[in-house]
């Protein structure tokens, strides 16, 4: 038995929601795609598996509808809206991101569903939330993030550039993980009242309180940060943090040294390394190493030798960084204590020995091609009720019989 | 009082900064008591936002970091030396009574002090144990340390972000912080629910890096089943849409300084709205009629619709191709999206909260509502130590006397 044993869930099959479904069916929720006839597009999206497009083979849709069932029903039918009723009524959770009043001028809107099943939590998922009339308008991921605050905050030093929106669906992401977290806080309070609910859940709000500083600098005192290469958007500039590594790879330089063990450990690999005779600030680093009693930053800028020491510090970093591959720069600093990072991309973390060595990598059986793939594995590992992918993606329609037949 | 979803619920928390704290600011929204624990000799400067920027006004302290106020919004805090055999006891005391523990120290650290999960475990059997390290507990970096940024970098989330022929631009802020709380607030409440259904407690190893990785599910597939990287000869633009393939879907300049719009169109009905919006000559180019010749011929389009936008309000642009029926965005500033926008403001996305030193502050709220049990935002974080003299009393049954004593000697 896991958590989510037992829970069945109804999902809407529509690309924003999507992860949400996921996240819960690979907890041992009872996760029931419900798609109309046709399919949902996603089903079509790229890539495709061996790069040839045809049903069931966007891993798109693999990735995203991990652990769940299949079915077809056609909403806008009386007997499609019958079945639904009758699935409803069996249901723990709708998940949902239909276009707002939708599934009211169905009658299948949560009042509807509610005089069925009190029990159900409803969580419907829109662009500014439900009685937003700005929730009937389109949008993607890139509006999502663009117009919710994310995408000032990222980009270049450069501000001729524009800004950025990082890839993978985040503004989506974020909207389901709040999905997620409220369907789970929904069944807590299900559990000792019995009594199920209507949750609103918006992209647009779920963005904005995803900024960090973006957000309190402005709410705190009404002040702006401003984006900046590989770091974080500040209302002052900051120091460089991303190097080019000699391998051609990036790093991020994270905290530079703040302890006389990190200045020493920082001297000692410059030696190693044969780069103290054309660093002359080396001599700083012995300093640091040295120091007696607190390393007071509060003073960087006003005192000189504690700010040569650490401008010292931060150069050896980015000098030692230029001259080895960025994967000896990230573990040779992390082994001093110094919280730096390799900048990877995806497929390199992926096969990264740390994450193989977890077990990160989970095997999922494709029987309809006769071959085992590769997934990302479990964001979180939970002993007593682990997480696991119970099944491929489903097929259109793969389980409307055994699903419906069971009613 | 209302009663919350997670009235029932008591925290043992020792998170902080923004990746453990934003997990347990959830939780404490709907009602659950969440005790935050301290560090009183070095004045709780684990959690280095305590006393850092943004501040109200010129005071400077401890009490009186800004972000540490929005990410511990409705908690209480208590200080307990743990140095002393007075405070571990304490803290036994608390677990003992405490539904969960939650903490984002490095791997190791708690356990360094004698709270290890077995060491909890003999003190309430069915305790919900939650870490939150980068790489997690088990595995040749568990010793390795993280904060948002590293994790990113690690991950993939920073190589994603970026404009062809520059270096990654990454995310201009903890995306991973934001994010890891979110996962962990998730790992809590599925062991508690767990332990509801089945009387058990475990322990949840959560590491951010993993969590990270699982967003970019269809990016990893294309590599296992395709042999394709993301590192590849050709730049990376993640301005436009990977999957599905859209053009134009990009970032463009607007009139005024630093102005920017988000444009996507996603099929060729989007397109032929957008070309009746914009209603140029090249807005009728042939080659340009399918997304394929759209797609084949990115750079050149982009530089149509940007010269287009470049003389017009961004606010003014986004509103005609949305009412066009072509999604699109103003990049909003700060200021934008939490004064001026009628959509934040409607959702109650800013509440004031009240705090001890600082007064009257607004934070981020939380981006649902629930019809039965809505969240509540209404106190600031405590101060340190705040709640110490009430929790010590109310929650253990410690008296006035004892607990002046316990302040005599060090403890608290």
């Amino acid at each position: 038995m896991t958590a989510l044993t037992g829970i069945r869930v109804l999902e809407l099959a529509r690309e924003p929601i999507a992860f949400a479904g996921k996240l819960l069916a690979d907890m041992g929720a009872d996760v029931i795609l419900i798609e109309p006839p046709g399919g949902d597009p996603c089903r079509r999206y790229p890539p495709f598996l061996d790069d040839q497009p045809g049903d069931d083979r966007s891993l798109y849709w693999w990735h995203y509808h991990t652990s769940k069932r299949g079915i077809v029903l056609d909403l806008d039918s009386d007997t499609g809206q019958d079945a639904f009723r009758r699935l409803a009524a069996s249901a723990d959770v709708l998940l949902e991101a239909e276009p707002p009043g939708r599934l009211a001028r169905l009658g299948l809107d949560y009042a509807d569903l509610a005089a069925l099943r009190p029990e159900l939590i409803h969580v419907a998922l829109t662009a500014f939330g439900r009685s937003d009339p700005k929730s009937a308008l389109p949008y993607t991921d890139l509006t999502v993030l663009a117009g919710g605050g994310p995408v000032w905050s990222c980009g270049y030093d450069d501000h001729t550039l524009p800004p950025v929106r990082g890839l993978g669906n985040q503004g989506y992401n974020t909207g389901c993980h709040y999905a997620v977290l409220s369907v789970l806080t929904a069944l807590l309070y299900r559990l000792q009242s019995g009594r199920g609910q209507f949750i609103d859940v918006s992209l647009h709000a779920a963005a904005n309180v995803t900024t960090e500083a973006g957000s309190y600098m402005w709410l705190v005192k009404r002040d702006t940060v401003q984006r900046q290469t590989g770091r974080h958007a500040a209302t002052r500039p900051t120091g460089e943090t991303q190097v080019q590594c000699a391998d051609g790879r990036y790093a991020n330089t994270g905290v530079p040294p703040r302890t006389p063990k990190e200045f020493a450990a920082m001297l000692a690999w410059l030696r190693e390394l044969g780069l103290e005779e054309e660093f002359p600030e080396a001599v700083f680093l012995q300093m640091g190493a040295d120091w007696q009693g607190p390393f007071d930053l509060s003073l960087l800028g006003t005192d000189d030798t504690i700010t040569a020491i650490f401008a010292a510090g931060r150069d050896a970093l980015k000098l030692i960084a230029t001259r080895i591959p960025a994967y000896d720069f990230f573990v040779g600093c992390q082994r001093a204590g110094l919280p730096a990072g390799i900048i990877y991309s995806p497929e390199e973390a992926f096969e990264d020995e740390h994450f193989q060595a977890r077990g990160y990598q989970v095997a999922v059986e494709h029987d309809d091609i006769g071959r085992t793939i590769r997934y990302p594995g479990a964001p979180y590992r939970l002993p007593a009720s682990p997480w696991r992918i119970s099944r491929r993606a489903p097929k259109l329609g793969e389980h409307t019989e055994e699903v419906l037949g069971a009613l | 009082m209302q009663q919350g979803a997670l009235s029932k619920y008591r925290i043992c928390d020792f998170t902080g900064q923004l990746a453990g704290a934003g997990a347990t600011k959830w939780v404490a929204a709907f009602g659950a008591e969440v005790i935050r624990i301290e560090d009183p000799v070095r004045q709780g400067r684990w959690d280095i936002l305590r006393g850092v920027e943004p501040f109200v006004d010129e005071r400077r302290g401890v009490d009186l970091g800004g972000g540490f106020n929005n990410h511990n919004t409705g908690k209480y805090g208590i200080t307990l030396n743990l140095r002393t055999e007075r405070a571990r006891e304490i803290l036994r005391e608390l677990i003992a009574v405490s539904d969960a523990v939650t903490e984002n120290f490095a791997a190791g650290v708690l356990a360094s002090w004698g709270f290890d999960y077995e060491a909890m475990k003999s003190i309430k059997p069915d305790i919900v144990y939650v870490s939150n390290a980068g790489f997690g507990h088990t595995g040749p970096y568990a010793r390795f340390k993280t904060w948002g940024p590293i994790v990113q970098a690690i991950s993939g989330l920073t190589f994603t972000a970026a404009l062809p022929g520059q270096p990654p631009a990454g995310w201009g802020y903890s995306y991973m912080d934001h994010t890891g709380a979110y996962y962990m607030a998730i790992a809590v409440l599925l062991a508690l629910i767990h332990r509801e259904r089945t009387g058990e407690g475990q322990w949840v190893d959560l590491a951010c890096t993993e969590a990270a990785l699982g967003l970019h599910g269809p990016a990893i597939l294309d590599w296992t089943v395709n042999g394709r990287p993301m590192r590849r000869d050709e730049p990376l633009c993640s301005n436009r849409s990977e999957w599905p393939p859209m053009a134009p879907h990009g970032i463009y300049p607007c009139a005024g300084e630093d102005q920017w719009v988000a444009i996507a169109c996603r099929d060729d009905a989007d397109w032929q709205a957008l070309g009746r919006v914009i209603d140029e000559p090249w807005c009728g180019e042939s080659a340009w009629k399918t997304a394929a010749g759209r797609l084949a011929d990115q750079d050149r389009l982009d530089a149509c619709v940007g010269e287009w936008t470049a003389a017009r309000d961004k606010f003014r642009i986004a509103e005609a191709l949305q009412q066009a029926g072509v999604p699109a965005a103003p990049v909003q500033t700060p200021e934008e999206r939490i004064e001026h926008d009628p959509s934040t403001a409607a959702f109650g996305l800013w509440p004031t909260v009240t705090h001890t030193q600082m007064g009257r502050v607004r934070v981020d709220g939380l981006p649902v509502h629930f019809s039965e049990t809505d969240w509540r935002i209404e106190r600031g974080a405590p101060c340190l130590g705040e709640h110490t003299d009430e929790v010590l009393g109310r929650v253990l049954g410690y008296d006035a006397d004892e607990i002046a004593k316990l302040r005599e000697e060090g403890v608290i």
